[in-house]
């Protein structure tokens, strides 16, 4: 066929240099970055203005000075003639504590009620299905205001405390549990704890191992459980019973004794906890929905009962669907634990803000805040990650 | 036919059975639902245990034992706490709810002008409900008249200071006034913020993208109260000594960006959910890259993303209830302040309050989800995936 006639092919298309793709790339991403950098120019230079004006110094020098304040809840030796670093401390401390505690029951009742939400008991269902919207739909500020204010404020005064059982009481200024005293030998148990999981870890690989060679099971649950439980009971005998318990005495105006565990520790995490549990409930609900019937109907044919058939076979899968979007609502959850501020538990930012008004260093504490949530986020997810990766698809 | 010998072999055909009567109605129901098995069984007891448990108690509280009416606290109290209810007694004080509706939706705008937020409201209502109702014509000219034009009336009905309107201070606003301008000036902003930083999240210039990726990944790693700080403490300390910001404009800046940050990453999932396909189709017909995007990519994949949007969205309306840590008090706040007022003062007030602010958070949230699981139904094409 022959040629059509037609303006020769170039090698390069004619095209003027204003309308080059990658000049104007070029161009535009040196005019942002030199918009960019006039920009922080112009709010550095205010900034140093501002504070020189207001006398403010600049640094980290202010986190040896004497704090000063009181802290209502620490995990590490602090008083009011500890350091602004080690209040930063344990305001950090007290964060990672709410969180994980919240992170635990959150998952554990999310999964509770995403599987009840899909449980063929219809009262079940819609119990389920009620909590989840409930919660979903209102501020988490509320709901840990409904737990402060609503609920643990009102409780009665010491003298009138609520008896729980385990030697336990509540009332207006917290709850108050017995306090284990470790005395000489305690070390022991321990050790036992120690061993147990130790233990644990080589016996199911050794078990994993041989059912791959062989077929033989071994019984690893019941082992594990012995091995975890079983041990310590058994070191805690031998020891002599090492371990008493401080209980909490009522006395005129106070509980004597125990630990306390304040009230706004007490609101945040119940808050924390429901209010997360609602959206890993539907996380999970969508997650088995996502495994698809068929899987289901397979494992049935192949002889296996309900119970292996969601343990070896919609779980795993359905997990992989679920750890992404579980990861965000942890991280969630950690940075939900800020609103600690608004009820007075010490965490980071109350003990930020506190910071911030006794020495006016706005730009470090923010700057503190920053790099501390940002590495819990990172670190968080680098732990999900590395999760969701030992669990996603193998594909031979 | 073969004779049978043998005396246990019958001999002859034995009557048919009659058919099971299916069960029908209530008891095929009950039986299917709730008491399938032994297990069903108990989850069903222990599930009527729980309920019979929580119910009757709240009910009690919440309608036959509470304050309807009163101008104290006094209708809310026992005698011992200093009221005129028997000791023993507890239930809601909706009275104080009754006494504080005003504040609780205007805060302390002027009293004479509150017919302008009225007004607004009217306005909003009646230029939303149009453009939810899909079968209702003209829907360019109402998003514009909804999104441009009415954001500007409402600046100058709000504000005032012109026209011959008094001017309100944004300190004296508060209630649901606050929560409702903070999250409509979030969504409005977030929403072409979010698109904006999801495109320069995925573009090829490494300079944006790096800003971009930088400005996405701070906001979304700290908690909106450091933001709502920031806003509030820096701010003020970046600016030059003259320049002041209003309050009001602070929060509304933190918020802004805080929600494009998260918008922007539920709308990269969307463009990451369009095939290479489009993207080649767009260039093929010769579009540049805003008109491929906005002509090709975006409609897709805004479209996906809808309930992520909305989620958002009711994230965001949420979230407004933060800005009390920097001195403004939108509904939960002021919900919140009228507990220290001494005339109210009572162990029944705080539950009351809150549930009534949960009441509002709650049905402003689940209309949202529910219009957007409703708008979802009604994009789906069908070949999604």
């Amino acid at each position: 066929m022959a040629r059509q006639s037609g303006p020769e092919l170039r090698d390069e298309p004619r095209v003027s240099w204003v309308n080059d793709p990658k000049i104007r790339g070029i161009f535009f991403q040196i005019v942002a970055a030199l918009a960019l950098v006039l920009f922080v120019m112009w709010i550095v230079g205010n900034t140093s203005e501002n504070l020189r004006r207001a006398n403010i110094a600049t640094g980290f020098g202010f986190l040896d000075r004497r704090a000063g304040f009181d802290v209502s809840q620490a995990l590490i030796e602090y008083s009011a003639n500890s350091t602004f670093g080690r209040a930063v401390v344990v305001g950090l401390l007290n964060t990672m504590l709410v969180a994980v505690i919240g992170i635990i029951t959150a998952t554990f009742l999310g999964f509770l009620i995403g599987v009840g939400r899909l449980s063929r008991n219809w009262l079940i269902a819609r119990f389920c299905g009620f909590y989840v919207e409930l919660f979903r739909n209102i501020p988490p500020l509320l709901v840990i205001f409904f737990w402060y204010l609503g609920v643990l404020s009102v409780l009665p005064a010491p003298r009138d405390s609520y008896e729980l059982p385990f030697g336990m009481f509540l009332n207006g200024r917290g709850l108050f549990m017995p306090r284990p005293i470790w005395e000489s030998g305690a070390w022991l148990i321990v050790a036992a704890i120690l061993v147990g999981i130790v233990a644990s870890w080589f016996i199911a690989r050794w078990a994993y191992k041989r059912q791959m060679a062989t077929g033989e099971r071994f019984p690893i649950l019941r082992t594990v459980v012995a091995l975890i439980v079983g041990l310590p009971v058994v070191a805690y005998f031998l020891a002599g019973q090492p371990v008493t318990f401080d209980n909490p005495v009522l006395g005129t105006f106070n509980l004597r004794g125990g630990v306390d565990v304040k009230p706004e520790f007490l609101s945040l995490y119940l808050a924390l906890s429901f209010y997360t549990a609602s959206f890993i409930a539907e996380i999970v609900r969508a997650g088995i929905l996502g495994v698809s019937k068929g899987q289901t109907e397979a494992a049935s044919a192949l002889g296996l009962r309900p119970g292996p058939v969601l343990r070896l076979v919609v779980v795993p899968q359905a997990l992989r669907i679920i750890i992404p979007p579980l990861t965000s609502q942890y991280l969630n959850l950690t940075k939900n634990s800020s609103l600690a501020v608004f009820i007075g538990y010490p965490d980071l930012v109350q003990i930020g803000q506190t910071t911030m008004n006794q020495t006016g260093q706005a730009i470090e504490i923010v700057v503190i805040w920053m790099v501390i949530y940002l590495g819990l986020s990172l670190a968080t997810s680098a732990f999900m990650n590395w999760y969701n990766a030992k669990m996603a698809l193998v594909e031979r | 036919m073969q004779e049978h010998t043998l005396s246990y072999v019958r001999q002859t055909m034995i009557e048919p059975l009659p058919p099971i009567a299916p069960e029908r109605g209530v008891v095929r129901w009950l039986r299917k639902n709730l008491f399938a098995t032994p297990l069903d069984t108990a989850l069903t007891v222990i599930g009527l245990l729980v309920i019979a448990w929580i119910l009757p108690p709240f009910l009690r509280w919440a309608v036959i034992d509470a304050a309807w009416t009163g101008s104290d606290r006094s209708v809310c109290a026992t005698i011992a706490q200093g009221g005129i209810r028997p000791d023993g007694w507890s239930g809601a004080c909706w009275a104080f709810v009754n006494a504080k509706f005003e504040q609780f939706m205007y805060g302390r705008y002027t009293i004479s002008e509150r017919w302008r937020v009225n007004l607004t409201a009217l306005l909003f209502v009646g230029l939303l409900t149009p453009l939810a109702i899909p079968s209702i014509p003209y829907k360019f000219t109402n998003a514009f008249l909804f999104f441009v034009v009415f954001p500007i009336v409402a600046f100058f009905l709000l504000v005032g200071g012109y026209f011959g309107l008094q001017t309100v201070p944004t300190s004296e606003w508060g209630g649901l006034l606050v929560t409702m301008v903070l999250s409509f000036v979030g969504i409005v902003v977030s929403l072409p913020m979010g698109i904006l930083l999801a495109l320069g999240r995925r573009s090829k210039l490494p300079v944006v993208k790096m800003i971009c990726v930088v400005f996405i990944e701070t906001v979304r790693g700290v908690p909106l109260v450091t933001v709502l700080f920031m806003a509030s403490v820096m701010l003020p300390l970046f600016l030059p000594a003259g320049m002041t910001f209003d309050r009001f404009l602070r929060a509304l800046v933190g918020v802004a960006l805080f929600a494009s940050a998260y918008m922007a990453e539920v709308i990269r999932g969307g463009l990451q959910a369009i095939p290479k396909g489009q993207y080649e189709g767009a260039s093929s017909l010769g579009l540049g890259y805003w008109q491929s995007m906005g002509l090709i990519v975006l409609p897709q994949a805004l479209k996906l993303v809808i309930p992520g949007i909305v989620n958002t969205f009711i994230g965001l309306f949420k979230d407004t209830s933060l800005v009390y840590i920097i001195g403004m008090f939108d509904l939960l706040g002021i919900v919140r302040q009228n507990f220290t007022d001494a005339n109210w003062a009572s162990a029944q007030t705080p539950m009351s309050g809150l549930l009534f602010a949960g009441a509002i958070f709650w049905f402003f949230c689940f209309g949202m989800s529910r219009y957007s699981m409703y708008m979802e139904r009604r994009l789906d094409t069908g070949h999604k995936s």
